[in-house]
């Protein structure tokens, strides 16, 4: 999934009115009104009833957890120093002393897959952070205001949704960030960052926009209006709390696409480089010797399939749980 | 033997299958349960009740009583899971419509029971053009050239007097005026010339002023063509005018049952009385409503004996051990209510 | 209908240019001297500097840049690269692998991915469903190149079944492989919006009325079902088309196929500007045209759809 713009298309549901649970039931669902729950409770506390007994939410959070602990304390888990190469070793097989064995410059490539979730998760999460910031308060903004504000704003967003994701990610990566210009690893990983971003908002502000649009006639919005609310009142109190789950659920999975993104960008050369460790880089560095060493492929590519697909699960639990159609 | 008054109406079909009643349409002792994540929910709990040709039976009850759900369950499009019949037959012509294979089943839906939706917008088709879904039974059921069932469904539009019916026949769903729609949707399930059509609520969602064109539109065609009607609705301003008789059902059971006029004038259960007695009346204007206190029950945890007796203003002891059966009270009568007699002979 | 046509490409038009602008700025007038890096590691010949000032009057303000650019463009000179080659050629030359390569990864996409939605839609909590709904989670999760070098090494490497590199004449079999692999994400996509689609749809009133109507049940699914939920895969699938021959780089890069993705690749790291823009406009073109088509499509398929 290097392409985080395409999974919207189908993971995100249409924006839909999030009806409290407890209400009505639809008229010849053949229960009454109160037989479904006994006890009303928010949409939230509704849809965290439904996680809690998900095994696939439990699993997931839980890998995610393991994942936020390797990238924080990569000591925990290894003593030894990624960057620490030795060329006598170079592609060792896997053995007893190196679980995973040795990289084409002798370096251990357990440790490199420990030390290398801190990069990957760092950037994924920091990017799906602004990307949903500002996708969402723009989508806010052209959804609330209309007019001309959301034709502008929209077409603003066109032009980035138009560029093809990878295509745009290297010519923003190869203007800034050329080959041996000898950026520091902060520069390099906002560089990567801000192209993840710039070409990722306009997703994020078309599920916004769309369920902001889609709330904005609900009856207790205008009962808001009438009663005399202003727009930053209705906005935070009335219009956030319930438009918010579409892109909750999207922003999760597109974690999981950044993962993948980055490892495609470093990949091509063009993300982070060494001597930054990263999943994408050591799969970018193995791609001479993937025909003789396919272990050195392995490891990197299981760790950062497993963390995508973590994430992407726990989307989809949040999606099925916030989703009263899916039950 | 078989001429003996049967007194308890609630006992399970005692003459078996097969064997040709008389009756057009039976449904006896129906059970239904769904089958939720939050438990089993018992949505129909042994309800009997039978259609004529050439009658109207309508089927009174609150949403969620299982009078939709009755129809599902005789039309086949019961949607399982959830969904379960766990007892009881429904005969066409003496013929248990449950155990028939479902080629047989799928014969007698269109031809033999067809339904009308209560929201035509949605039970339509919106990709096809309502012709085309009239036309297409023809085509279908009966092998009609193209040509010819557009004659036929053109007929039908027409009979349904839904104006420029040939100019509409190329017409989408959502083209159309509500009542309009629900007049295409009466034309394609009198398409085939059914025995019995089951109404769902097929004037709610329309306005009060097409709701009476609607129905009399129904009450006509079905005094033309002689057939069975169910109309199923929990307004009773519109069963007055055009049903023969009355079924009035709460929580999955039938509570009353009685020949329109009787159950007006005296109706024999608390309920019906609790229902009589909510309609705003123009003579009481100022009055405070009369509503029947409570909410229906919970199908996953109906209250013990009557079902009713936490809401009945009447309630004795009784009522919350034993399920009142459904007894005949002589006359077209039928009540499930421990104290029927004392209800009919109130004041 | 000819109003909302003409509506939408007048709103294409300023995307149109925005997105190349965005592009051509990037290439050309980021600050610095325009010509550093875009001839390899080489100073630029002096006649090629000449000649490119003159051509895209670099000596003047960006705007004035652009337009001259674009008006080249749009007469249909892509301008030529600093060794001289014509870059109409290379276009010309690797963009007919590419729609292959896209063309075969959309039917990919279509056949397996359709065949495995609609199988699952109809019959949930199965062993298929659930065998789909893992294996479709994997291929969301695995990104192009991952699945690239693994299909390589198994298909191409250890099992020898599958040329591990696509041959210069870029037959259509030689493009199964590569063309499964530029697919399976979307193919996953599609799978599962299949798949939902037809689980909601089939609960529909509608498909309740085509069985209370006596229909049998292969025309039940077959012709009212199919066709309602068909409408979101369809829209997907074309939009798709457009996403893939930019999302092409990785897999023409991992199988060698002489394809647009791996021209811009090429053209970007060896800083080429002049076709790197060139490129990604038609490219961006492509998509803008396709995302139009796409919206005209919908209207035939879903007559609810109404344009003013």
């Amino acid at each position: 999934m290097s392409d985080p713009t395409v999974g919207s298309m189908a993971t995100t549901p249409p924006a839909e009115q999030p009806t409290v649970a407890g209400g009505t039931a639809p008229p010849d669902s053949g229960l009454p009104a109160n037989a479904k729950r006994d006890q009303p409770r928010g949409l939230l506390g509704d849809a965290w009833m439904d996680l809690r007994r998900k095994p696939l939410f439990w699993i997931s959070a839980s890998i995610i957890l393991l994942f936020l602990v390797m990238a924080a304390f990569p000591s925990l888990f290894t003593s030894v120093d990624p960057t620490q190469g030795d060329l006598a070793r170079s592609r060792v097989e896997p053995s007893g002393d190196a679980w995973f064995g040795y990289d084409v410059q002798g370096r251990d490539v357990y440790a490199r897959v420990i030390y290398g979730a801190r990069a990957s998760i760092l950037v994924a999460v920091l990017a799906t952070l602004g990307t949903v910031l500002i996708g969402g308060a723009i989508g806010i903004l052209s959804g609330f205001w209309g007019g001309w504000v959301d034709a502008l704003l929209s077409r603003v967003a066109d032009v980035f949704f138009g560029l093809p994701f990878v295509l745009g990610a290297i010519v923003i990566l190869t203007t800034f960030n050329k080959p041996g210009s000898g950026n520091s690893y902060v520069k390099i990983v906002s560089l990567v960052l801000f192209s993840l971003i710039i070409l990722g908002w306009p997703v994020s502000m078309r599920i916004m926009r769309s369920s902001v649009l889609a709330t904005k006639q609900a009856d207790y919005i205008m009962a808001a209006r009438a009663l005399g609310a202003g727009s930053g009142r209705i906005i935070m109190k009335h219009l956030l709390p319930n438009t918010l789950a579409p892109l909750l659920v999207y922003s999760t999975i597109l974690v999981g696409s950044f993962i993948g993104a980055e490892a495609t960008l470093s990949f091509l050369g063009v993300g982070l480089q060494s001597p930054v460790v990263s999943w994408g880089v050591m799969i970018s560095e193995t791609r001479d010797w993937v025909r003789v060493s396919p272990f050195l492929l392995f490891f990197p590519a299981t760790f950062l399939v497993i963390a995508v697909l973590a994430f992407v699960m726990l989307g989809e639990a949040v999606r099925e749980a916030l989703d009263p159609k899916l039950r | 033997m078989s001429d003996i008054l049967v007194s308890e109406r609630s006992e399970p079909g005692a003459d078996g299958s097969g064997r040709p009643s008389g009756r057009l349409l039976e449904v006896d002792d129906l059970r239904v349960e769904f089958r939720t994540r939050d438990g089993v929910a018992k949505v129909i709990n042994g309800v009997t009740y039978h259609v004529d040709a050439g009658e109207t039976l309508a089927v009174l009850g609150e949403s969620g009583s299982g009078k939709s759900v009755t129809a599902q369950t005789i039309m086949g499009i019961l949607d399982t899971p959830p969904g379960f019949v766990t007892g009881g037959q429904v005969r066409f012509h003496g013929k248990d419509m449950l155990t028939m294979s479902a080629e047989e089943r799928r014969r007698i839906r269109g031809e033999g029971i067809a339904m009308i939706f209560q929201d035509a917008l949605s039970a339509l088709n919106p990709v096809f053009t309502v012709g085309f879904q009239i036309a297409e039974q023809f085509r279908i059921r009966r092998g009609m050239s193209r040509s010819d069932a557009k004659k036929r469904s053109i007929e039908m539009l027409d009979l349904v007097k839904i104006p420029n019916a040939k100019g509409r026949f190329n017409a989408y769903p959502h083209q159309f005026s509500g009542g309009m729609r629900q007049r295409a949707m009466i034309a394609m399930s009198l398409a085939l010339d059914p025995e019995v059509l089951i109404a769902d609520e097929p004037t709610t969602a329309l306005d009060v002023t097409v709701q009476a064109q609607i129905m009399d539109l129904l009450a006509e065609l079905q005094r033309e063509r002689q057939m069975g009607l169910i109309l199923i609705t929990h307004d009773l301003g519109v069963v007055a005018d055009v049903a023969d008789r009355i079924a009035v059902m709460y929580a999955g059971r039938i509570v009353e049952e009685a020949d329109v006029h009787e159950l007006y004038e005296k109706p024999g259960h608390p309920y019906t009385l609790g229902l009589l007695n909510s309609i705003p009346r123009i003579d009481e204007k100022g009055q405070q409503l009369r509503t029947i206190k409570g909410l229906p029950p919970s199908l996953l945890n109906i209250p013990s004996g009557c079902p009713f007796h936490p809401r009945c203003p009447m309630v004795q002891p009784v009522c919350r051990e034993k399920v009142p059966p459904l007894l005949q009270l002589g006359g077209t009568r039928a009540s499930a209510c421990h104290f029927a007699e004392e209800v009919v002979n109130r004041d | 209908m000819g109003r909302y046509l003409l509506r939408r490409l007048l709103q294409l038009i300023p995307v149109f240019i925005g997105t190349t602008f965005f592009i051509f700025v990037l290439v050309w007038a980021v600050p610095g001297d325009p010509f550093a890096g875009k001839c390899g590691d080489r100073r630029c010949p002096d006649a090629y500097v000449d000649f490119m000032t003159d051509k895209y009057k670099l000596d003047q303000n960006i705007f004035v840049q652009y337009g001259s650019y674009m008006k080249n463009l749009l007469q249909g000179d892509f301008g030529e690269t600093f060794g001289g080659r014509s870059i109409n050629e290379i276009v010309v030359n690797a963009y007919p692998n590419t729609l292959k390569l896209a063309l075969v990864a959309l039917a990919v996409e279509a056949l397996i991915g359709l065949t495995a939605g609609v199988l699952t839609g109809l019959k949930r909590n199965g062993f298929l469903d659930n065998l789909v709904l893992v294996s479709t989670l994997f291929l969301i999760a695995l990104p192009t190149f991952v699945t690239g070098f693994v299909l390589q090494w198994l298909l191409g490497v250890k099992w020898g079944i599958a040329p591990v590199t696509v041959s210069s004449d870029v037959s259509f079999t030689e493009l199964l492989v590569p063309g499964f692999v530029l697919g399976s994400t979307s193919m996953a996509y599609i799978a599962r919006l299949a798949r939902t689609s037809i689980a909601e749809n089939r609960r529909g009133d509608y498909v309740r009325t085509a069985i209370a109507k006596g229909l049998p049940m292969r025309r039940v699914v077959g012709v009212h079902l199919l066709r309602n939920s068909m409408i979101p895969v369809i829209t997907f699938l074309g939009t798709d088309l457009g996403a893939l021959m930019g999302g092409s780089v990785v897999t023409e890069g991992i199988f060698n196929i002489n394809g647009i993705g791996r021209e811009v690749f090429r053209a970007i790291i060896t800083k080429e500007g002049a076709t790197v823009v060139s490129i990604v406009v038609i490219l961006v073109l492509v998509y803008l045209l396709m995302n139009l088509l796409i919206d005209l499509l919908y209207a035939a398929l879903d007559p609810r759809i109404r344009y003013e």
